[in-house]
């Protein structure tokens, strides 16, 4: 059986809800569908136990009623386990992988600025990658988001306190 | 904060240390940093959503433009998984052309680290030599793509220039030009007093600290963290080459000069083994203008580490989302570790140390002069270069002139 083979089965047992959602896109390339309610666990699984022990980055997606995330994990020498979990755009509420990688913190306050997702649980800290003067509730990764509402807002970043 | 005799220093956003704009607040003890925060976020051009708003062909210039240095990295970590996307089986020799420009590039990108280096420690002449080295890389990409940077050779299903035997010979009279001045290269770092001294024990980072906070290409090898996207998870023709992973266990800045030039000599063996095994045939396959539905995940060793494109597709001409993750990000929570307890006076070096990025050069340059503005070549600039500095008393042509036959030692 090939790594990603493994990898598959092994997420399958410990997971039963995963069978069928798993699939190997070509050699070193999984993705997953992962119900929101237990990606957490299956984040920890694919980590401690299977060895997805290198967070590359969490993509952010605008996909219509939800917004999506797709966790980046890799192996040290190999695969790439990729899962993919939507939460309704109404609500988008996420919890922190940033006690695990302390790296998530940027990535995860990416997903806040450009896609408006909450994340419980992430330390305090500057808002990252939009100014300071940035008008409250403007996502500008999402699809319906219109460059023109900058329109009128000076350049200059307010002086910080 | 009372008494305590803790004061805050801001370093930038703008900074003369800082070669782009990025802010540290740093609190002191003394000499001491006891706490370093961080803002990013100066540079953000929105290049992910002005792709969704571009066909794929415009946005691969556009995702060129994220980084000045590692322009070729981000281009090829965008069209690959592009093709990806697409199901397109590319020409072999496309593969061998991207993998020759790639590493063109990290020997270009890690002469200007160690200049750079050499000048955020005092060590100016470190910067003159590696830099003036460095020209012979920057020429030579220049003769291959047309451009010293931002080189617009990837499209989506290869490459829009072929390399012709005479260019390989070029590329090999080069690489030993670049190799001989490497070597002295290796010699400073591993003898030279000063440096050693300079360096060692500064920005450390261990290796399990290192795999925590998910460090990055030499910032993690430097600590013995043995991974590199070009062996793990191999693309273009890394597969079919032979390398090795430079790594070190000095987990701090001497480590990362060290891992630097080793590379540097790895990097030309595999310049060499591309144009020596470089197989014939096309170098592009017509790639469709719509792009179907479907989703990708490309990595790509940039030299400063790892870059992590994502790319969806919709069936239409432009893409549905474009994600891209560059190295300095999965590097800073490292600069933060490292600083902590450390002085002042070490913060320019170890940030210097990741390696972030800033931007380079143009080609044409327009003078203003006693007939107006006039639009200069390459090589009329250079001309007008040496001959201004002669007027002055500062005469290199016997310089370089030993050095362009390679006889410089």
């Amino acid at each position: 059986m090939s790594e990603e083979e493994t990898a598959q089965t092994l997420l399958q047992d410990q997971f039963p809800f995963l069978a069928g959602k798993i699939s190997i896109q070509r050699a070193r390339r999984i993705w997953a569908e992962v119900p929101a309610e237990s990606v957490r666990q299956v984040f920890d699984f694919a980590v401690d136990r299977l060895k997805f022990n290198q967070l590359c980055t969490i993509t952010g997606l605008d996909e219509g009623e939800n917004l999506a995330v797709i966790y980046h994990l890799a192996r040290e020498i190999g695969a790439t386990l990729n899962l993919h979990t939507v939460v309704p755009k109404a609500n988008p509420v996420l919890y922190t992988v940033s006690d695990r990688f302390p790296a998530a913190d940027c990535y995860e306050r990416e997903l806040v600025d450009l896609l408006g997702f909450k994340v419980e649980g992430l330390p305090p800290g500057h808002r990252y990658p939009l100014p300071d003067n940035w008008p409250a509730g403007q996502f500008p990764l999402r699809k319906d988001w219109d460059a023109a509402i900058l329109e009128g807002i000076p350049d200059k970043e307010s002086d910080n306190a | 904060m009372p008494n305590s005799g803790h004061i805050k220093v801001p370093i930038g956003p703008q900074h003369p240390a800082l070669k782009e704009p990025e802010s540290f607040l740093l609190t002191l003890d003394g000499e001491k940093i006891i706490h370093m925060g961080v803002r990013l976020g100066y540079n953000h051009r929105g290049i992910e959503k002005a792709c969704e708003a571009r066909s794929y062909i415009q946005c691969i210039y556009l995702i060129e433009r994220v980084c000045g240095i590692c322009s070729h990295s981000h281009s090829t970590a965008f069209v690959q998984a592009v093709e990806e996307v697409a199901g397109l089986e590319l020409p072999r020799r496309a593969l061998y052309i991207r993998t020759l420009i790639g590493e063109l590039e990290r020997i270009h990108s890690h002469l200007l680290w160690l200049g750079v280096a050499g000048h955020e420690i005092g060590f100016d002449t470190l910067l003159m030599y590696t830099w003036r080295d460095r020209e012979v890389v920057m020429d030579l990409l220049a003769s291959l793509t047309g451009n010293r940077v931002n080189y617009g050779l990837n499209t989506i299903g290869g490459v829009r220039r072929d390399v012709s035997e005479e260019q390989k010979q070029e590329i090999l009279k080069a690489i030993d030009i670049l190799e001989e001045r490497t070597k002295y290269y290796v010699t400073v770092a591993t003898e030279e007093i000063t440096l050693i001294q300079r360096l060692s024990g500064v920005g450390v980072v261990s290796h399990d600290d290192a795999v925590r906070l998910a460090a990055v290409g030499p910032t993690a090898r430097a600590s013995s963290v043995e991974r590199d996207v070009r062996r793990d998870d191999p693309y273009a023709a890394y597969g079919e080459l032979d390398f090795k992973v430079v790594t070190s266990d000095h987990n701090d800045v001497y480590g990362r000069t060290l891992v630097r030039v080793g590379e540097l000599m790895e990097s030309f063996s595999l310049v060499r083994q591309v144009v020596k095994n470089m197989p014939d045939g096309p170098v592009t396959i017509k790639a469709p203008r719509k792009i179907p539905a479907g989703e990708a995940l490309s990595r790509y060793e940039a030299p400063r580490g790892e870059d992590v494109h994502y790319v969806r597709g919709n069936g239409s001409e432009k893409p549905e989302r474009v994600k891209v993750r560059a190295p300095t990000l999965a590097n800073v929570q490292a600069v933060a570790h490292m600083l902590k307890d450390r002085y002042l006076a070490d913060m320019a070096i170890v940030v210097a140390a990741i390696d972030p990025c800033f931007s380079c050069t143009d080609r044409l340059i327009s003078v203003a002069g006693a007939g107006g503005r006039d639009i200069m070549t390459w090589d009329q600039v250079r001309a007008h270069g040496i001959e201004w500095y002669r007027r002055s008393g500062v005469d290199f042509t016997e310089l370089n002139r030993t050095f362009s036959t390679g006889e410089a030692k």
